[in-house]
Order: structure tokens, then sequence, then C-alpha cells
């Protein structure tokens, strides 16, 4: 029992104040950003069009191309710019949280370019590059069945915690730090996203699972807010 | 309200509340879905940011942002991107590459002189013909006047979902603007614009009044309002035409 | 599908006859909006945008070994991304010739000015000296990258500060900041202003599609120092392909010196109200305390 409170003062099943906004690359067909408190995530979408070299095309549906990248100074120790193995599994894993929703059958031989960048982070990148990303799709006018949302949610010593700081990451007292990063569908309930990294009980597992739920709920409603708010 | 009801009633829509993606629009099970929606269970759900029609039983989305979506009758301009051995290839904006076949222009023209007829970066308008699951075949034949390559003038981009709004009610708005700047102006329904004029001073006015239009989309009373700014504008015009 | 061919022979026309398509003057400025600080993690960081396009600066800082010819000296690096997510045409991979370009000339600038003074980041001779990173990437991309990237990078190095230095464990401690700015001689701020030809006509801050129909430029970075009697040029670059004339050039710089002077007050101006802003917010943290204490 050695995490008592909160480092940042917040309850434990608290988020940082979240905060989005679309259209923030002119340029892009889509746009968005996403924040918890002081993580930021951009995300810009160009698409759907054909995609070229044509060999590269799947004639039964569309593809999902994302990359996600950290500015090299978004973090405390500088970041070298470019992909690192780090920044391309999260590409992966979030190219799947998202694209279970993506009518990409409706769009065959077709490319959807995802972008993610992180300017500011503390922790919880991955997950408010997803939230960003959902609304830049959609911002996008790509078909999709239902809106993603996602959060950081883990085991900081015997507490279960929303939204996780980098010191709570790093926490190593007690029972240590769990990470779970997860993503949720807005109607099915579903889970696109899961990941895990600590020592968890399957009892508190299924706590956490809650928790995230319920804050990716909240996210959900900023983000329809955001959207409808669409001129 | 069809297409072609929206095309006569624009800015209707802007009244309307904005729909997400995985919304219910719909709990009626005798509902059908229509355009960018999917049944789910008994429910219709929005599968785009858009606006929610409801004709008689049928349910669909007209979409607010997107790339655009080609319809078969629709004019559009398009820039050249490849010449085949039998047509061009167009890039009109759409998810699919357009393909013009030679056998859709006028007249006949020789494999070496394609390049010469249309070029690889030139700006064409043509008609939609066919729209299949992947591509999208377009046509010179067609009586509309207008049809064929860009040779000069001014090109405005715009968003497609705002054409209709730039047409205005049985092209009223779009008339306005063409008297006031004394311009030809062909809209694409892919949301580009063709300006041609005199001078180069009318033809951006005609583009600044377009731009004028879609600041103010969704405002009440948009026509008075472009008629006003029409006005106010038009005799600065006039004196920069004098100065050149 | 920017630039088509008809668009860039409207541009020509009209630069031709001293217009721009949307009406702006050849020497008009786009508005100019910055916002410092946006991420705190950079010792110094700020947006730039010039109109739609908008570029990103962040200052990082660590301790190294200096180079051996200079060994009483800190080092600066300086890195452009054009990040895909700012426009269709950029790609991902190595960096292209315009972004090692860019990177280039706003390092240059600043670099030949005396901006920095090298010297005073030098911990020990020889063996620990700081280094600064200047990093720099774009948001969008709507024209005169060059610009906006040097001015981002000249507006973040105004305003950063040194991050704390372990002396015992001989290391950086990141995310815990000082109140020290850089050492940098104010006066010799180095300011950017590139001049885009076509045809005969020269023009200043270009929108893409503009860019796109421009046949040369040319970039100049002045400074001026108090000991001068008019503005030094610390660097210069030639690009594309059209060539200048002596006259050409000529006036082109006499049109810098005046655009130099409209950027410098809009710096110092940008730069007093962001120290006034911090000034207010640590004298409302101190009130705060205070008021805790009495309680």
């Amino acid at each position: 029992m050695t995490y008592k409170e909160r480092f940042d003062k917040r309850d434990f099943k608290e988020m940082r104040p979240i905060d989005a906004k679309i259209g923030v690359v002119p340029n892009a067909d889509g746009s968005a950003m996403f924040s918890f408190g002081d993580t930021i995530a951009l995300a810009s979408v160009y698409g759907p069009k054909t995609l070229t070299p044509k060999h590269m095309q799947n004639p039964e549906k569309g593809i999902l191309r994302v990359h996600y990248t950290m500015l090299s100074f978004s973090v405390g120790e500088r970041a070298k710019p470019g992909a690192s193995r780090r920044s391309q599994e999260i590409s992966k894993v979030t190219e799947w949280a998202l694209s279970p929703v993506v009518r990409l059958d409706e769009l065959p031989g077709t490319v959807i370019d995802i972008h993610i960048v992180i300017p500011q982070a503390n922790a919880g990148t991955r997950c408010a590059g997803i939230n960003a990303a959902a609304m830049a799709l959609a911002h996008a006018g790509i078909p999709m069945t239902e809106m993603i949302s996602a959060v950081s949610v883990g085991k900081i010593d015997d507490k279960i915690c929303v939204d996780l700081i980098k010191e709570e990451e790093d926490y190593e007292e007690g029972e240590g730090a769990t990470d779970m990063p997860v993503a949720y569908l807005s109607n099915s309930g579903k889970l696109t996203l899961l990941q895990l990294d600590g020592r968890i009980s399957t009892e508190k597992f299924e706590e956490a699972l809650e928790a995230g739920k319920d804050a990716c709920k909240k996210i959900f409603e900023l983000q329809k807010k955001v959207l409808k708010e669409y001129k | 309200m069809t297409p072609k009801e929206k095309q006569e009633n624009p800015g209707k829509e802007g009244k309307r509340e904005v729909v997400i993606p995985g919304e219910i629009i719909s709990e009626d099970e005798n509902d059908l879905p229509g355009e960018w929606t999917v049944k789910s269970g008994k429910n219709i759900v929005a599968t785009r940011l858009g606006v929610v029609e409801k004709i008689d039983r049928l349910v669909k989305v007209i979409p607010l942002s997107g790339v655009y979506i080609p319809r078969r009758g629709n004019i559009v301009i398009g820039e050249v991107k490849d010449i085949t051995m039998n047509g061009w290839l167009v890039d009109i904006g759409a998810p699919y590459t357009a393909f013009l076949p030679l056998r859709e222009c006028h007249g006949f023209i020789e494999e070496s002189e394609m390049e010469n007829v249309y070029g690889i970066g030139d700006l064409i308008v043509a008609k939609i013909i066919d729209v299949r699951r992947t591509s999208i075949d377009l046509t010179m034949k067609q009586k509309e006047k207008g049809l064929g390559k860009i040779r000069e003038g001014l090109i405005v981009k715009v968003n497609p979902h705002r054409v209709p709004r730039i047409i205005g009610k049985e092209g009223s708005m779009i008339r306005l603007i063409k008297e006031a700047s004394k311009c030809v102006i062909i809209v694409g329904q892919n949301g580009l614009i063709w300006i041609r004029g005199e001078n180069l001073e009318n033809q951006l006015f005609a583009r600044k009044a377009i731009e004028f239009v879609i600041e103010n989309t969704i405002a009440e009373g948009l026509t008075e309002k472009v008629e006003e700014w029409l006005k106010e504008n038009k005799l600065k015009l006039k004196e920069e035409v004098k100065e050149n | 599908m920017a630039g088509y061919k008809v668009t860039r022979k409207n541009i020509m026309e009209a630069i031709s006859k001293g217009k721009r398509l949307n009406g702006r003057g050849l020497f008009e400025q786009r508005p100019i909006e910055i916002k410092f600080g946006i991420s705190n993690k950079a010792e110094g960081s700020v947006s730039v945008k010039f109109g739609k396009t908008e570029v990103v600066c962040g200052i990082k800082m660590d301790v190294s070994e200096p180079y051996p010819d200079h060994e009483d000296e800190g080092t600066m690096i300086t890195s452009m991304e054009l990040l895909p997510l700012a426009s269709p045409e950029f790609e991902y991979g190595m960096p292209s010739i315009e972004a090692v370009e860019i990177a280039r000339i706003v390092d240059r600038g600043i670099r030949e000015s005396g901006f920095i003074d090298f010297k005073k980041l030098c911990i020990k001779e020889g063996e620990k000296v700081w280094s600064i990173f200047i990093d720099l990437a774009t948001i969008n991309d709507d024209g005169n990258l060059i610009d906006a990237s040097a001015l981002a990078a000249v507006l973040a190095l105004l305003i950063a500060r040194k991050p704390v230095y372990d002396k015992k464990k001989e290391r950086v401690s990141y995310g815990e900041f000082t109140d020290e700015k850089l050492p940098l001689n104010i006066e010799k701020m180095p300011l950017t202003i590139t001049f885009f030809k076509i045809g005969e006509k020269v023009f200043i801050d270009p929108t893409r599609e503009e860019e796109n129909a421009t046949e040369g430029r040319l970039t100049v970075e002045l400074s001026k120092p108090e000991s001068e009697k008019s503005e030094l040029i610390n660097a210069m670059q030639k690009g594309g392909e059209s060539p200048f004339s002596i006259k050409e050039i000529e006036n082109i710089v006499e049109e810098a010196t005046k655009m130099f002077k409209k950027l410098k007050v809009l710096v110092d101006g940008e730069i007093e109200k962001f120290e006034k802003e911090k000034t207010e917010k640590s004298e409302g943290k101190k009130s705060k305390r205070k008021e805790k204490v009495e309680e």
C-alpha cells in the first residue's frame, strides 16, 4: 500500500482534462487534435485515393496505412527523428485498433493514409493518437460503423488508475506499475486495442477493463461533441 | 431531399443536426438503409459525418465532408495524369481515377496525337457517363457547352459538398455571380470551378464572390448577403479595371 | 493537386501585373501567428503560422564533448522534418533535399550572425560543452517554409531556458529547467526573408500554389548589431534555376532591409508579451503561495 495518493492529486479513476479539435491541418482531407492533460496528439488523414503502384493494391478492400511519430522535442531526452521500433509497433497496433470499423470493403484498391504526430508527451500517447485519428477519419468522411476511443489504464502498486502519467509508468515501489492501453468501440463496446505490460491479477485486470470502458465513454462524448460542431 | 431537391434547396441541411459515424438514426425496423448507412439489428446507423435525410422509408446520410463521390451525369473538372493506348487517366478527386476513352471524344484522334489533344497536367471538363465499383468513365460527347480542355481562366477548388450552395436554387446563386462579374463560370460537381472572363480583375472578383459564399454557407438569407456584397465590391472592381 | 498548368499561368500573369490572386501586395506578408511553449518538454518551443503554413520548432540541449578544433565552444545542430502529416507531397524516409536545404539555410543564418555565444556554452574546455539541437517540423505546408522555419528557430532560442545539469552525475536532468536563458547576443539576432521570382517580378511570402509557379528565389539573412551603421548580411542562398542580375540582387537586398525592420518590431513585441505573461504567471503563483502561508 505504497501508492496512497496520485502524484497530481487526481482520483484513481479520474482522467486528466481532455480536449479535442478538428481541422488542425488545412491541407488534409481530415485532421484532429486530442489531448490528455499535457499529452497532445495530432492526426491527419489523406484519402481514400487509388494506391499506386498497382501491385500493392488489395482488390478486395482498401488499406489503412498508419504512421505514428514523436517529435524530437516532445520528450525530456531528445528523441532522434525518424522511425524507432517503438513507433513502428505503435503504428501497427493503431492500424489494428482503427481498421475493424472502417468500411474498407467499400473502397477496394484504395489507400487511406493516417499520420499521427506527438508534439508533447506525458504518457498515453498512443491512446491520444487513436482518439485523434478516429476523429480525423470521421472528419475526412471515411465511412465507419462506429467510433473508437482509447485510454491508458493501469495498476500502480495496488491501485487501478486511469490515464497514467509518465511518473506513474515509471513507478517502482510496492507492486510496481502495470500499464494497459485500451481502446473501445462506441456501440458494440468491443476492444480493438489491448496491450499489457507488468503484473496483475485476473480480478484487478477485470476492474481495469471496466475502468477503461467508463473513461472511454467520456472520451467518446467529447469526440462526438466536437464532430457535431462541424460547419 | 433527393440530390436534385438538395440542388434546388441548398443550405437547408445546415439547419439540421450533424450525425457522426456509428450514430443510430432510426430505430424503426421497417425503415430501409440508404446511402452511408448500415442496418444494425433493427436500427439504422450512420457511417459518415453528415445530415440525415428521410424519404418515405429510405433513410440516408448526406455527407458534409470528404472526397468527391462520383455520380453518373455529373460535370467534373479533372487533371490528366496519364495517357494509355485507348484513352486518358484523369484525377477528379474521387477515390478512383477516372478514364476518358478515345471513343468518347469528338472526331478521330491518332494515337500519336493524344498528347497534343490532352496532355499530362492539362485540366479538362467532362461528363461522367458511367460509375462502376472501382472505375469512373468520362465522355466529351454531350450536348453541354464547355466540355474540353481548359486553356485559360481561373480555377477555384472547394469542398465538393458546398457545390449545391454555390450553384443555388435553380442556379440562382451562380447566376448572380456570373452577371456581376461578367464571367463564364463552369462548376464541376467534384469541387473544381472554372472562371473565364475578359480580364484578370473580373475573374478574381468572381473567385472572391465564390469564397464569400463558402465562408457564409450556413448563414440565413445568404442570397441577400451575396447581392449586397456584389453591389459593394462591383464599384471597387470598376476602379481596378480602369487602372489597368 | 496544387499547381495546375492553368493556375501557374494565372499566377504568372497576375504577378507580372504586380498582383496576387487573393489581392495581396507583392511585398505584403500574410498574417503571422506565434504561439510559445507548444512542448513543455523542450528547453524552448514555438509554433509559427504564416497564413495557413505552420512550422513548429523545439530546442533541446545536451552535454557532450566539443569538436576537436573548437575545444572551448558549444555545438549546434539544426534539423528539419517535412512531415507527411503536413502535405500529400511529403514522404517518409531519408530527409529530402528540400528538408536538408531548409535546415542548412536556417543553421547558417544563426551561426554566422554570432547570435549564439558559443564560448559561453563551454562547461569544461576540451571535455564538456552544451549542445543545442534546433528541431523544426512542418504541421501544414502552404508555402514559404524557409522563412517560417528561420523565424521559429530564432523565437525558440530567444525564450529557451537551460536545463539543470547534475554536476555529480555529470549529465542533464531532463524535465528540470533553470531560469537561465541561452547565452545570446540579442542585438545580433538574424532575421530571414526569401524573395521569389517569376519573370522580372519579385515578391515575398508565397502560398504553396504561388511557390510552385516560381522560377527562382533568393534568401537573405540579416542582422543589425548596434555597432553597425546599417544592416549586415550574414547568409544568402540563391535557389531555383532562374538567374538574377546584379541590379535585381541589389534591389532585393534593399527591400530586405525594409522587411527586416518590420520583422524586428514583430519579434521584439512577441518576446516582450511572452516575458510579461511569464512574470505575471509566476507572480500569481507567488501570491497564491503567500495566501497559503498566511492561512
